[in-house]
C-alpha cells in the first residue's frame, strides 16, 4: 500500500488547521479571570489527551484485524498506532502537569477520576514496547502484541467507566467539556484544535508507515537482487519490520 | 492461513479441563512450592505493614486497602507461576497435540488458579484478622466473601491470560507483573472500596452493591475477551 | 491398502522472521511406509515433522496429512498423529502411569491402555517413580509410550532411538518399527541407519529439498554434500 499516497495534502491541511488552532488560541479564545495566560495549555491538553485514547483503541481494532486476517502488515500498523498514541501521551502527562499547576482549584479542571485512570492506561501501555522486544520469535512477537493491543485497548473504556463511577457518588460533579459549561468562544477554539491534533496524529501515522513499508521493500529487493546474505538480519527489536 | 472454526464446545471441553486440572493440582501437591509461597509472603507482608504503619490496629478502608494489596502482590507469585511447567517441561505441545478444545487449558489454568487464591484467603484473612485488624471480623466474614471471590475471579481470568502471555517472553518474572498490575487496578480498587465500609470500626455486614456489580461486570467482560484471544496465544 | 498417500507435501514454505527455514518441500509418503529425513543440523528437519504434527503452520504450500489439508483441518487429524519428539513432554515431578494417565485423559483412551503399554515398553515397575529419578534411556521408552498411547496411524520420530541400548530398541522395534504397520517419518542423525528403514528418502539442505528418492537410489556424493 502506498502511505505516501495523499501525504503531501495531508501535512498541508494538518499544518494549516493547527495555525489557524494557534492563531485562535492566542487571539479569540478568551484570557481566563483566575489562571490567566497559562490556562491556554487547556488547548493542546485535552485534544493530545483524547487523541492517544483513542489511538489506543485505535492500534486495538488494528491487532484484532491482523489476528482475523494473519496478515503482518495490520501489526505494523497497530505497533505505530499505540506507539504514536504514547508520544501523545506522553505530551498529554506533560502538559497535564503544567497546567495542573497552574489551575490550583478551577472549576473546571480534570478532576481525579480521569487524570487517575490516564495514569493506568498510560502505565499499562508503557509495557507494549518492553513486552515486543521481549519476544524474539517475530511472528510469536506480532501475535502477541496483537493480543495485548486487543485486550488494553477494551481496557481503556473500561477503565475511565470503572473510575468515572467510582467517583460520581462521591463528587457528584457533572464535568462536561462540550456541555453548557464552555461558553462559544471556547468550544469553537477546542473543537478547532482538536481537529488540528487529530490531523496530526493521521499525519504521523501514515508517515511513519510510509517509511517503514519502503524500508521494508528496499530489504526485500536487496534479498531478491543480491541474495539472501546481502541483508543482515536486523538485530532484536521490539519494531515488526 | 489459519485453522478452520474451532470444534463447538463439546462436553469434552469441561472433561478436558478437568483432566488438566487435575493433573495441575497433582504436580502442586506434588511440588508444593507456589501455594505455601504465597501464604507465606502474605503474611511476611501483613508483618511488614504493621512495622510500616506503626499502629496497633487498622479498620475501615486502610484495613481494607492493605488486605487488597497484600492478596493482589500474593497472587502476582502464583501468577508467574502458572505456566512455567508447561514451558519448560513441553507441556504445551503435550496439550497442542490432543486433539481438544484448546480453550479448556484457559478454564483449567484459571480455574487452577483461583482454587490457590481460596486457600490463601482461608489462611491470610484469619491472619489479617489477628494480626492487623482492629474490629472483629466473625459478623462481616460473608459480606467479606462476596467481596473477596468476585475479585478473585478478576485475578484468575486477567492473571491467566498474563500469564499465558508472559511464559513465552525473555523477561517472563518481569512482564507478568507489569502488565498484570494495572490491568488488575480496576478489579483492586473495586474489592478495596467494597471492603472498605465492610471493616470499618462501625461497618455494616453488606458490602456497597455498586462495587459488587462494577466487579461482576468487569469479570464478565474479561472473562469473555480472554475466551476470545486465548487460542491466538497458543497456536504457531 | 488405501491408495492415496498418507501424507502430501507440495511447495512447503516456512519462515522464522525474515529468514526462510523450508523452501518449496514437496514429497508424496504412501499409507504405511517409511519417510526418512535427512540433513545437517538447522536443515529444516525438526520443523517439517512439527508441521506435519500440526504444531506449526505452513506459510505457503500444501500440506495433507491422513487426506485432510492442513492447518484448515488439523483439528480433525490431530488425534491419529503421534510425535516423538526431542523433549519427552512428561512432567518430571509425576510418575510416569501418571504423566501417561494425563496423556490418556486428553485423548479419551480408556486406562486400561497405560498399563498395556507401560508392559509393552517393559516399565511396569517403575511406573510410580517420579520421572525426574530415571535414567534418559527409561525415558525416552515412556515417552515412546505416550507417543503410541492413542495407536496414531502417522507416526513423526526425532531421532526415535536416542539413549536406547539395544535390548530396549528390540523392545520398541514392533511400537515404532515398520511392524507398527504405521506411516512414518522420521529423522535421524545416523544416515546409514536411517537409509536401511526407509522406503522414501527425503534429503533437506538449506530448507530445499536436495533429493527424493528410494534409498538404493541415494547417490552418495549427494549423501556427503548433505552433511558436509
Amino acid at each position: 500500500m502506498m502511505y505516501g499516497r495523499g501525504l503531501r495534502g495531508l501535512a498541508l491541511a494538518t499544518a494549516f488547521t493547527i495555525t489557524v488552532a494557534f492563531a485562535l488560541v492566542f487571539f479569540y479564545a478568551p484570557l481566563d479571570a483566575n489562571q490567566g495566560f497559562i490556562q491556554k495549555i487547556f488547548y493542546i491538553h485535552v485534544p493530545l489527551a483524547i487523541t492517544a485514547l483513542c489511538g489506543f483503541v485505535f492500534g486495538g481494532v488494528l491487532g484484532a484485524i491482523h489476528l482475523r486476517t494473519g496478515d503482518r502488515k495490520w501489526d505494523i500498523r497497530s505497533y505505530v498506532a499505540i506507539h504514536m498514541a504514547l508520544i501523545f501521551g506522553v505530551g498529554t502527562l506533560f502538559t497535564g502537569t503544567i497546567w495542573a499547576k497552574a489551575s490550583w482549584g478551577h472549576w473546571w479542571v480534570w478532576s481525579d477520576p480521569t487524570l487517575t485512570s490516564f495514569l493506568i492506561v498510560m502505565l499499562l501501555f508503557a509495557t507494549y514496547q518492553p513486552l515486543r522486544f521481549s519476544i524474539e520469535d517475530p511472528e510469536r512477537q506480532s501475535r502477541y502484541a496483537s493480543v495485548f493491543a486487543i485486550v488494553c485497548g477494551a481496557f481503556v473504556p473500561l477503565n475511565f467507566l470503572a473510575v468515572r463511577l467510582a467517583q460520581a457518588y462521591v463528587h457528584p460533579r457533572v464535568l462536561t467539556l462540550t456541555g453548557g459549561n464552555l461558553p462559544g468562544s471556547m468550544r469553537l477554539t477546542l473543537l478547532v484544535s482538536m481537529v488540528g491534533i487529530a490531523l496530526l496524529y493521521v499525519t504521523l501515522w501514515k508517515y511513519e508507515m510510509a517509511a517503514k513499508s519502503t524500508r521494508m521493500q528496499v530489504r526485500a529487493l536487496r534479498r531478491l537482487l543480491l541474495g539472501e546474505d546481502s541483508v543482515a538480519p536486523p538485530k532484536r527489536s521490539a519494531a515488526p519490520s | 492461513m489459519r485453522e478452520g472454526s474451532r470444534e463447538e464446545q463439546t462436553p469434552g471441553t469441561w472433561r478436558t479441563a478437568g483432566a488438566v486440572l487435575r493433573k495441575d493440582l497433582l504436580l502442586e501437591l506434588r511440588g508444593l512450592d507456589t501455594l505455601p509461597a504465597m501464604v507465606l509472603f502474605a503474611i511476611v507482608t501483613f508483618v511488614i505493614f504493621h512495622f510500616g504503619l506503626n499502629q496497633a490496629t487498622i479498620a475501615g478502608q486502610e484495613a481494607a486497602g492493605v488486605l487488597t494489596v497484600t492478596l493482589l502482590f500474593a497472587a502476582m507469585l502464583g501468577i508467574n507461576r502458572l505456566f512455567v511447567a508447561e514451558r519448560e517441561q513441553g507441556g504445551f505441545d503435550a496439550f497442542l497435540l490432543a486433539p481438544v478444545d484448546r480453550s479448556a487449558l484457559l478454564i483449567a489454568k484459571a480455574t487452577a488458579l483461583f482454587l490457590f487464591l481460596v486457600v490463601l484467603e482461608v489462611v491470610a484473612v484469619p491472619a489479617f484478622g489477628l494480626l492487623l485488624l482492629g474490629p472483629s471480623l466473625g459478623p462481616r466474614l460473608p459480606g467479606l466473601i462476596a467481596v473477596l471471590a468476585l475479585g478473585d475471579v478478576a485475578f484468575a481470568v486477567i492473571g491467566t491470560l498474563v500469564s499465558a502471555i508472559a511464559v513465552q517472553t525473555r523477561a517472563r518474572d518481569l512482564i507478568g507483573p507489569i502488565i498484570g498490575l494495572p490491568l488488575l487496578l480496576p478489579a483492586l480498587i473495586a474489592v478495596a472500596r467494597g471492603a472498605g465500609p465492610l471493616l470499618a470500626a462501625q461497618g455494616s455486614g453488606s458490602p456497597p452493591g455498586k462495587w459488587v456489580a462494577i466487579l461482576a461486570l468487569y469479570d464478565v467482560v474479561f472473562a469473555l475477551l480472554s475466551y476470545a484471544v486465548f487460542d491466538f496465544l497458543l497456536e504457531d | 491398502m488405501d491408495p492415496h498417500p498418507a501424507i502430501e507435501l507440495r511447495g512447503l514454505v516456512r519462515h522464522f522472521g525474515e529468514r526462510t527455514v523450508l523452501r518449496q518441500v514437496s514429497v508424496s509418503v504412501p499409507a504405511g511406509a517409511t519417510l526418512a529425513v535427512l540433513g545437517r543440523n538447522g536443515a529444516g528437519k525438526s520443523t517439517l515433522l512439527r508441521i506435519l504434527a500440526t504444531l506449526l503452520r505452513p506459510h505457503a504450500g500444501e500440506v495433507s496429512v491422513l487426506g485432510e489439508p492442513l492447518p484448515r483441518q488439523a483439528w480433525a487429524v490431530r488425534g491419529r498423529l503421534g510425535l516423538l519428539a526431542h523433549e519427552p513432554l512428561l512432567y518430571r515431578d509425576l510418575s510416569g502411569r501418571e504423566n501417561l494417565g494425563y496423556h490418556a485423559r486428553l485423548h479419551g483412551i480408556a486406562p486400561r491402555r497405560v498399563e498395556d503399554v507401560l508392559d509393552a515398553v517393559g516399565m511396569r515397575e517403575r511406573a510410580d517413580e517420579p520421572v525426574r529419578q530415571l535414567s534418559r534411556g527409561m525415558v525416552q521408552r515412556l515417552a515412546i509410550c505416550r507417543t503410541i498411547l492413542h495407536s496414531p496411524r502417522v507416526l513423526l520420530l526425532d531421532e526415535p532411538l536416542a539413549n536406547l541400548d539395544p535390548a530396549a530398541t528390540e523392545l520398541v522395534a514392533p511400537l515404532i518399527g515398520r511392524a507398527s504397520g504405521a506411516t512414518r517419518v522420521l529423522t535421524s542423525h545416523d544416515p546409514r541407519a536411517a537409509l536401511a528403514e526407509a522406503d522414501l528418502v527425503l534429503g533437506l539442505e538449506g530448507g530445499r529439498a536436495a533429493f527424493v528418492t528410494s534409498p538404493d537410489r541415494v547417490e552418495p556424493a549427494a549423501l556427503e554434500r548433505l552433511y558436509a
